[in-house]
């Protein structure tokens, strides 16, 4: 399928326009990039960053351990420290930095230019940096969290947790925001971005496992949201959710935060396993064995993690059959991990290896790894887990999984995509030796922990006693977490290195055999022209691919309409579809999220009208980024892509990756309904008489509402399908008839609990249903600001017949926002007339 | 600040022994194993040891925890091995088959058949280990209830009749005891490693546990689930005794204290200062219930939740410096307490045996 390029195009000029369509802003502007380039190096460094600020807080925690009744740290602010080292490690480094790389990666990996929403990117890098800074700051003011980074209540809701709560709460949902804009962006990408050609089972393994995290962050961080939904309205409001006098359990927050809290443990470990799966083959010289297997076991790794929670919970006094069903999901897991691991040895078996700086560190990785398994294992088993639990043993087997399973491989991975950023290699002498002093600091740190743990040791102390076994083993620990510290110090110096009189390296250096290495640090375009893929590893396989690739001989080798542009494909086949134009350098990503940052970090301080009048700027802002930057209306309808290729340059509705986007967003948004949803049956099952003798909000208004907004619902499918025919003008009347009825809708959602009194501080049941009734109303809210904003696209002549993708969107959230209204109003107002 | 925190490495005692005797604070602690066994890795001596078990559910998860160590062991040996001999020491390659019918047998077959093992070993165990609500085993009824960062301890007898106990868990040798467990402010988790695994103490939930000690002597026991500040220093000692000198000790403390008539003006103080606002002591006006109970505080091992050992002068300074030895703890300061009557209180309380 080689073939050169017409001798008619001058290649010099293509190029020449290219670069300066996809060039990075000067000076400092260059942070108004939107370039996955550009904001894949940020993220990561700054997760990185983070990273080292609770590798520190860790050594603080080591240094105060180190000896019986040390005083070197106070109980409070060990407590302090010992949490923050928890939730930085969890939210600032483990998710953002894959989340980094992937966004870094995916692009060339994938043979796409960009993926499809750079400036939602940037939007959650800012999120992520500056909800980042706030939560570690507070360490310096003696304000951070307390409480653990489980942030139990009632302890979390109590006065003791101060403010710090509230910064854990608020912060971490804004960089939660972030994290679910990253799985939106990534899913979008690999699911329609790909290379011509490029068909589901021929990615790269790396994208296979990133679809598979993207979709679980979707699922797994929308139950921590409405947790600190309603953990926050306690706190700020007293609604009783967590507060058994009146109602509540504080167990339901144990339930919320662990439905999370186990996959992120996944959705830490699978990205790792990725690069190791990148990794590997290319230092075996194969492909790798068993690519069916290994995708099958990381979707299967997938959903077990969501049936695993309950084993954060088996000292809590559950009923033992569910205590032995959990236990066994628990265990089960391990046969897909074992799967990847055997995936890896295969493929290792069956090639000859070169055992590489980054093998050496894939290769100490699994080695703790399969210990951490192990023991994890272990702690699945009820009855030893009821030793285990919550002792330096879970401790020992926590660090185990997550700097076996996720630091080494991301080190791995450091070294092994390095030359990627600027050409370059790091050091292999350094790298061992960092090898060396991580690895066997890391175990004199936390092996003799298991048994620090069952000789009685639970965490979370900030001191001991003498003499009851546990001195010299601390000790040790200490002395190994100097050794590591002194290891990943290394790193930090090899990769800061001034490698200005290093040549540059070739361009793909370990003679690997996936896409993304052909493309070039100097270049931000992601690849020159966009190839058709045949195989799983190309450039093994596709002869001459980098050279054609290169030399502008594939598609779209042009920017001849001086816009940002990449290939959208099928869903399955990556068959193309559209010519996708992406947006550019822009600091509207930048004010969004400074405006929705102040939004949460004036309501940890209770300033409420700055908190109002940063909201108002972030809508606003949002709105002028939505104006500007989307759904415009190209000036053709088609372009050539080359090789005889013609392609729309608009779509709208499921072929247009706005569609996707809006529906993986409303899935997410659906699940954290479903986790408020749950916690209102919830409480209904943990009580004789749920409601507390209160009265529920009657059975009118709750059906009033639900009439509107199935109202609201039909005007806007009406106008969409209206608007398709010709229909403009009636489409704008039922656009303004959608917004009343669901103007009215919110009202009378809020009318039943009003009107019967319900008071959400009195007890639980009213709280419940405040919280689902409002979460109606402020998607009902949301609902007419979307109305309006097609009626004045339509207005302003950027949303017509043709090109309504608009109308399509809004329609979908409405889909989403019906199913919402069908429960929320059959629940608070049928089911306890049922009852 | 130093602290002395209460150790008793004597909890080899002889059946037959009765209580140990409360130990006096300064000079080094005596350690009850013999020198030569204590650097060893897996000695596991230790009062607080899940691996030194003094109760059934501990032995048996300890028996769990060996053969799964083994196991593991072996099994981590034989894929690092292979992963080396992969990596590293083989010349040849192995067919794409042979490779996937490893990825068969190695990633799934081997740990389908270990886990189900495990598995139903587990789930078999699990019934057995805390069977509830057999009254004909459990005679007698503990309850727990945890406060920041104190346990309050009540018999319940067969008879009907409770005793409160504060900081200290007495058990009868050889008998199964069944604890319930609830909180008066936050989760707080019970644990006993030498005995038998944990369990939650939740706000508004009452959980229970059982427990059947087979070695007498005094273990210790901790919170295990973060609770607040002072988390770290919320801990008790445990005494397994001879069921007839358990019967005994329980009986006496079903009435008054003979020391608090020791000294009537030391009582006055101790109520001008307003202890008995949060202090119950039997036998006086003290009826306070916010704080532990100190009837019998002057027999109990320990004062200040296992913090210290319990003699008058280390009365006298938690009273004075309860913020500073427990931050965040209920107990007011006493700092300007006079020293005279900060004696005579706590030599009074001492003397409440």
């Amino acid at each position: 399928m080689s073939a050169a390029p017409p001798p008619d195009r001058d290649k010099v000029a293509e190029e020449a326009q290219l670069r300066t369509v996809w060039a990075t802003p000067e000076g400092w502007r260059y942070w108004t990039s939107v370039n996955n380039t550009q904001v894949g190096l940020w993220y990561g460094s700054a997760a990185f960053a983070f990273m080292l600020f609770a590798g520190l807080l860790g050594l603080l925690i080591r240094a105060q351990l180190a000896v019986p009744e040390n005083d070197l740290l106070s109980a409070e602010t060990y407590n302090q420290v010992y949490t923050l080292h928890g939730t930085v490690m969890m939210f600032l480094f483990a998710v953002p930095i894959f989340e980094a790389v992937a966004i870094f990666l995916l692009p060339p990996m994938l043979g796409a230019r960009e993926l499809p929403f750079p400036r939602l990117g940037a939007f959650g890098f800012w999120s992520f940096l500056i909800g980042g800074v706030f939560v570690c700051g507070s360490i310096f003011f003696g304000a951070a969290p307390n409480s653990g980074w489980f942030m139990y209540p009632p302890l979390a809701t109590s006065e003791q947790a101060g403010i710090g709560a509230d910064i854990w709460l608020l912060g971490l949902s804004f960089i939660e925001v972030a994290s679910l804009a990253a799985a939106v962006e990534l899913i979008v990408g690999i699911m329609k971005c790909r290379a011509p050609g490029m068909r589901v089972n021929l990615m790269p393994l790396f994208a296979w496992y990133l679809l598979i995290v993207a979709g679980m962050i979707l699922f797994a961080f929308p139950p921590l949201i409405a947790g600190d939904l309603l953990f926050e309205m306690q706190r700020m409001f007293d609604w009783p959710f967590f507060d058994p006098e009146r109602g509540g359990d504080p167990l339901l927050w144990q339930h919320l935060f662990w439905i999370f809290g186990h996959p992120e443990v996944y959705i830490i470990f699978l990205p790792a396993i990725a690069l190791l799966a990148m990794i590997v083959p290319t230092f075996a010289g194969r492909p790798i064995v068993g690519y069916s297997w290994i995708v099958l076991a990381a979707v299967g790794t997938g959903f077990l993690s969501f049936g695993l929670w309950v084993h954060h919970m088996f000292a809590t006094g559950l009923p033992q059959i569910s205590l032995a069903f959990f236990s066994a999901a628990s265990g089960a897991v391990a046969i897909p991990t074992g799967v990847q691991i055997f995936v890896f040895i295969a493929t290792m078996l069956a090639g000859r290896v070169i055992f590489s700086t980054p093998m050496l560190f894939a290769m100490g990785g699994l080695a703790i790894f399969v210990m951490g398994g192990l023991t994890g294992v272990m702690v699945a088993l009820v009855p030893f887990d009821w030793q285990a639990h919550d002792s330096y043993f879970v401790v020992a087997h926590l660090h185990y999984v997550l700097i076996g399973g996720m630091l080494f491989p991301v080190f791995a991975g450091l070294y092994y995509y390095y030359p990627l950023i600027n050409g370059k290699r790091m050091s292999d002498r350094v790298g061992r030796l960092a090898f060396w002093l991580m690895f066997t600091g890391f175990n004199i740190a936390f092996f003799p922990m298991h048994l620090t743990g069952l000789r009685g040791m639970p965490r979370r102390v900030y001191t001991y006693p003498a003499d009851i076994g546990w001195d010299w083993l601390n000790l040790i620990s200490t002395l190994g977490a100097a050794v590591l510290g002194i290891g990943m110090f290394a790193v930090v110096v090899d990769v800061t290195l001034n490698r200005r009189r290093q040549p540059r390296g070739e361009q793909n250096p370990w003679y690997a055999g996936t896409l993304e290495w052909i493309s070039e640090p100097e270049e931000n375009w992601g690849v020159r022209s966009i190839p058709r893929i045949e195989s799983r590893y190309p450039l093994w396989d596709q002869e001459n691919l980098a050279r054609e690739v290169k030399s502008g001989a594939w598609y779209l080798a042009d920017a001849r309409e001086g816009r940002r542009e990449t290939l959208v494909t099928s869903v399955l086949d990556a068959e193309p579809e559209q010519v996708l134009r992406v947006g550019g350098t822009s600091y509207v990503t930048i004010i969004s999220a400074v405006t929705l940052g102040t939004v949460f970090v004036a309501l940890t301080f209770k300033w409420w009208i700055v908190s109002l009048v940063a909201g108002l700027a972030f809508v606003a802002a949002v709105i002028w980024w939505l104006w500007t930057g989307t759904g415009e209306i190209p000036e053709k309808e088609r372009k050539d892509i080359g090789r005889g290729v013609s392609l729309p340059l608009y779509a709208s509705g499921v072929k247009s990756t706005g569609w996707w986007a809006m529906f993986i967003t409303m899935t997410g948004d659906g699940t954290a309904f479903a986790s408020l949803v749950f916690g209102y049956f919830f409480f209904w099952t943990i009580h004789q008489d749920f409601t507390g003798g209160v009265a529920g909000p009657g059975v009118y208004w709750p059906m009033a509402a639900l009439s509107l907004f199935a109202a609201a619902w039909a005007a806007t499918v009406g106008a969409r399908e209206v608007n398709r025919r010709g229909g403009v003008g009636a489409a704008r009347v039922l656009l303004v008839i959608g917004a009343l009825a669901s103007a009215a809708g919110c009202a009378a959602a809020l009318a039943g609990p009003w009107t019967t009194g319900m008071d959400p501080t009195a007890h639980v049941y009213p709280a419940i249903v405040w919280v689902l009734v409002s979460w109606a109303a402020v998607h009902g809210a949301v609902g007419i600001l979307m109305l309006l904003y097609c009626l004045a696209r339509s207005l302003a002549g950027r949303l017509t017949r043709r090109h309504d993708m608009e109308l399509h969107n809004v329609a979908l959230y409405w889909h989403f926002v019906m199913v919402t209204a069908l429960v929320t109003f059959g629940v608070v107002g049928l089911f306890p007339e049922a009852l | 600040m130093t602290r002395e925190i209460f150790i008793s490495g004597e909890h080899q005692r002889r059946d037959g022994d009765a209580e140990p005797a409360p130990r006096r604070s300064s000079g080094a602690v005596r350690v009850g194993v013999p020198l030569s066994a204590v650097p060893l890795i897996v000695s596991c001596n230790g009062i607080q040891s899940a691996l030194d078990p003094a109760g059934e559910e501990a032995r048996q998860v300890a028996t769990l925890f060996w053969v799964m160590t083994v196991g593991g062991l072996a099994i981590w040996a034989g894929v690092i091995a292979l992963a080396l001999y992969a990596s590293r020491w083989k010349r040849g390659a192995i067919t794409t088959e042979a490779a996937g019918r490893l990825i068969v047998w190695g990633g799934v077959v081997f740990p389908v058949t270990v886990l189900t093992a495990l598995l139903a070993y587990a789930l078999w165990l699990m019934p057995s280990l805390r069977p509830f609500g057999d009254q004909t085993q459990a005679g007698l009824r503990v309850e727990i209830v945890g406060s920041q960062f104190w346990w309050r301890v009540v018999y319940h007898r067969p008879d009907g009749s409770s005793i409160v106990s504060a900081n200290e868990v007495r058990l009868p040798l050889g008998r199964r005891v069944e604890f319930s467990l609830t909180s008066s402010d936050m989760i707080h988790s019970f644990w006993i490693p030498a005995l038998g695994g944990k369990m939650d103490l939740i706000p508004g939930r009452t959980n229970r546990l059982s427990l059947q000690p087979t070695k007498s002597g005094t273990y210790r026991g901790q919170c295990a689930e973060f609770c607040g500040r002072s988390h770290a220093l919320m801990a008790f000692p445990v005494v397994v005794m001879q069921p007839g000198d358990f019967e005994s000790w329980l009986a006496a403390r079903a009435s008054a204290s003979p020391g608090v008539v020791e000294s009537r003006s030391a009582e006055t103080l101790f109520l001008r200062h307003g202890c008995g606002d949060c202090h119950r002591v039997d036998g006086t006006q003290a009826r306070g219930t916010s704080g532990p109970d100190l009837s019998h505080v002057g027999s109990r091992l320990t004062i200040g939740a296992s913090l210290m050992t319990n003699d008058a002068e280390t009365m006298a300074r938690f009273i004075a410096h309860s913020q500073s030895l427990k931050p965040g703890s209920l107990m007011p300061t006493y700092l300007d307490m006079p020293s005279a009557d900060l004696d005579a209180i706590s030599a009074w309380l001492k003397g409440l045996q």
